[in-house]
């Protein structure tokens, strides 16, 4: 009996230190490769931080010791980088809030209207995410340049706030509200928009700025489009710029491009360090986790 | 449950009814009268949406399809061609090349996007001290918030020939400077490198909800079964985590055949058409060419495989894949 008893206590232990090592071989590899994934983050940073002529300095330093900003003053000199930011920001931010209020409206609409065709209509919503952008770029550049918006910030902004993801997104998000509310608000005696203006638009707050922050961060970082529909300097938007000015600069100073590029991710980084939880939840929605 | 669902869109009218509840026929009544009274409101909330993705969507997708039939430089009038655009377009060796890439990069990336993701996601995702989980979390997630373009950027310096780090690191081992940029294979690489770099955070999350999702108690029934190690992944955790598999799968597929950024900004398709890709032909065609027409042929070609694949997803899904 004793021995019966022993025996797996002393497995046990072989089991564990075997676990430590296991563990120890794991921590090592993962360590390699968030170094593989921040590394080069790291180095942008730190070379924007040095004088450009030792921008190819070798062996690389990964910490900017001493930090030098000779560089953030030249973008500023070389680049229209204040009008770049302002054209990002305006861009960015009136789609966030058009795809914020309109995917709140016709997500209410899906999730708790009744009218008929609401389960076509909301299947058609649904197709057109399987179209990429890049075919349906040339009909929308066409249109656009038909009434006369060519070359203006609005030719990026309207196109992009009708949203098919946020609409859906909206709807999983009404549909987990319940449904008592409307029953106690009709009580109460408020409207149909009244009830949702009240009742249920505050409550959805949470799945709304999920559906702003995944805007923001990509259409902050949008490229495509705007190296279609944006053709003067004027209207280019920060990764559009960034990219025009390294190929103006050559290799000759890429300190500057990369203090650039380091300007352009700050937003992206205040989202990411406020905002990661829904920016995560937001990216893996409908993919039935 | 009709019923729970028509009391939304009562109005002060029928309060009274609704505060009686649910009593049978009544039910019937305010729905119809809740509809006379305001049959047009739901049609105000989905307006802005549905105006707009008719406008911005659904026509431009029309127009895609029917422009493919005809020539047009915007310029004179667009002349109907029949099926010419498609026979050209088929036979034109830099399309037929850049197609060629586009799937030999889906299939590389995505193969090493997918490995990548599942080994760490069941690294992360095992015993660990739960500060360093978090780290390695949001570190492998973090390149998924940054530009393509921006990426692009720092990655050109980070390949240079003579002066650049991964170059260094390789002398470091005695491997002499590979010449990343300027041959078709280096650069290849470098756009495959780069794009998987920054893309393989996505199916990260997705296999360590799929991985969350796993009963512990398989595992341990497994143990009792003497499972260890690999053989517990390959037996209990690969088969469970199918769905997940799948979905990841087909997401990065779809979104790998429309790559265009990485090259666009890193080798401009070169040296040569080495890394030029579908989407690049189609800016191409369209916006420095002006052949509308032929670009929209491509992208309905391109529309049709992402459909196709979608598409298989669904049947492979009812034959494959493992569900609880």
């Amino acid at each position: 009996m004793t021995t019966t008893i022993t025996r797996p206590a002393a497995e046990r232990v072989v089991h564990r230190r075997k676990r430590d090592w296991s563990v120890a071989g794991r921590i090592v590899l993962l360590s390699l490769a968030a170094v593989l994934v921040l590394g080069p983050v790291l180095w942008t940073l730190s070379t924007s931080l040095r004088p450009p002529a030792e921008s190819f300095q070798l062996p690389p330093s990964f910490l900017p010791l001493n930090p030098d900003f000779v560089s953030y003053g030249q973008v500023f000199k070389q680049l229209n980088i204040v009008a770049l930011v302002i054209n990002s920001a305006l861009v960015t931010g009136l789609i966030a809030v058009g795809q914020m209020i309109t995917a709140a409206l016709a997500g209410y609409a899906f999730a708790n209207l009744k009218f008929r065709g609401r389960g076509a209509l909301f299947s058609i919503v649904l197709a057109t995410m399987m179209v990429p952008a890049q075919v349906t770029i040339v009909p929308v550049f066409m249109l656009i340049r038909g009434v006369g918006l060519s070359d203006t910030l609005m030719a990026l902004i309207l196109p992009a706030i009708p949203t098919a993801f946020g609409t859906f997104l909206m709807r999983q998000y009404f549909m987990g509200l319940p449904a008592d509310l409307a029953e106690a608000a009709a009580i109460d005696g408020a409207s149909p928009w009244r009830t949702f203006r009240s009742v249920y638009a505050p409550l959805a707050m949470p799945g709304l700025s999920i559906v702003g922050i995944l805007a923001f961060n990509f259409h902050w970082n949008e490229f495509f489009r705007p190296l279609i529909m944006t053709i003067s300097e004027q209207n280019f938007t920060l990764p559009l710029g960034l990219v025009s000015l390294q190929g103006n600069l050559g290799t000759g100073s890429i300190s500057v491009v990369l203090a650039g590029v380091v300007l352009s991710m700050i937003p992206a980084l205040v989202v990411f360090m406020f905002g990661q939880r829904a920016l995560r939840d937001g990216l893996t929605a409908g993919t039935g986790k | 449950m009709s019923t729970a669902s028509d009391t939304r869109v009562r109005t002060k009218a029928v309060r009274g009814k609704a505060q009686r509840g649910a009593s049978a026929g009544q039910p019937g009544k305010t729905r119809r009268s809740g509809r006379e009274r305001q049959p047009w409101l739901p049609w105000v909330f989905l307006a802005p949406t549905i105006v707009g993705m008719g406008i911005f969507t659904v026509l431009p997708i029309i127009a895609s399809v029917a422009l493919a039939f005809f020539r047009w430089d915007i310029i004179s009038a667009p002349s109907f061609v029949g099926f010419d655009n498609f026979a050209e377009v088929v036979q034109d060796p830099t399309v037929r090349v850049s197609f060629l890439n586009t799937i030999l990069f889906v299939v590389v990336a995505v193969a090493l996007q997918l490995g990548l993701a599942l080994g760490l996601a069941i690294m992360v995702q095992e015993k660990l001290p739960a500060w360093l989980r978090v780290f390695f979390r949001s570190a492998f997630f973090f390149p998924l918030i940054l530009s393509a373009a921006s990426v692009s950027i720092f990655m050109r310096y980070l390949f240079n020939e003579q002066f650049g780090v991964v170059n260094w690191l390789l002398s470091l081992v005695g491997i002499p400077a590979v010449p990343w940029l300027t041959t078709p294979g280096g650069s290849a690489a470098v756009v495959i490198l780069v794009y998987v770099w920054q893309n393989f955070g996505f199916s990260f999350l997705l296999f360590i909800g799929g991985l969350a999702s796993i009963p512990v108690e398989t595992y341990e029934a497994a143990s009792l079964d003497g499972a260890t190690g690999w053989r517990k992944h390959v037996h209990v955790t690969l088969p469970l985590l199918s769905p997940t598999t799948l979905v990841a799968s087909v997401m990065a597929i779809i979104n790998a055949l429309q790559v265009f950024d990485q090259p666009f900004v890193l080798t401009r398709g070169g040296p040569g058409d080495s890394t030029r890709t579908a989407v690049m032909v189609i800016f191409e065609s369209a916006f420095q060419r002006l052949e509308f027409g032929q670009a929209s042929a491509i992208g309905v070609i391109l529309t049709l495989i992402i459909m196709a694949i979608t598409a298989a997803q669904f049947r492979l899904s009812k034959r494959f894949v493992f569900y609880q």
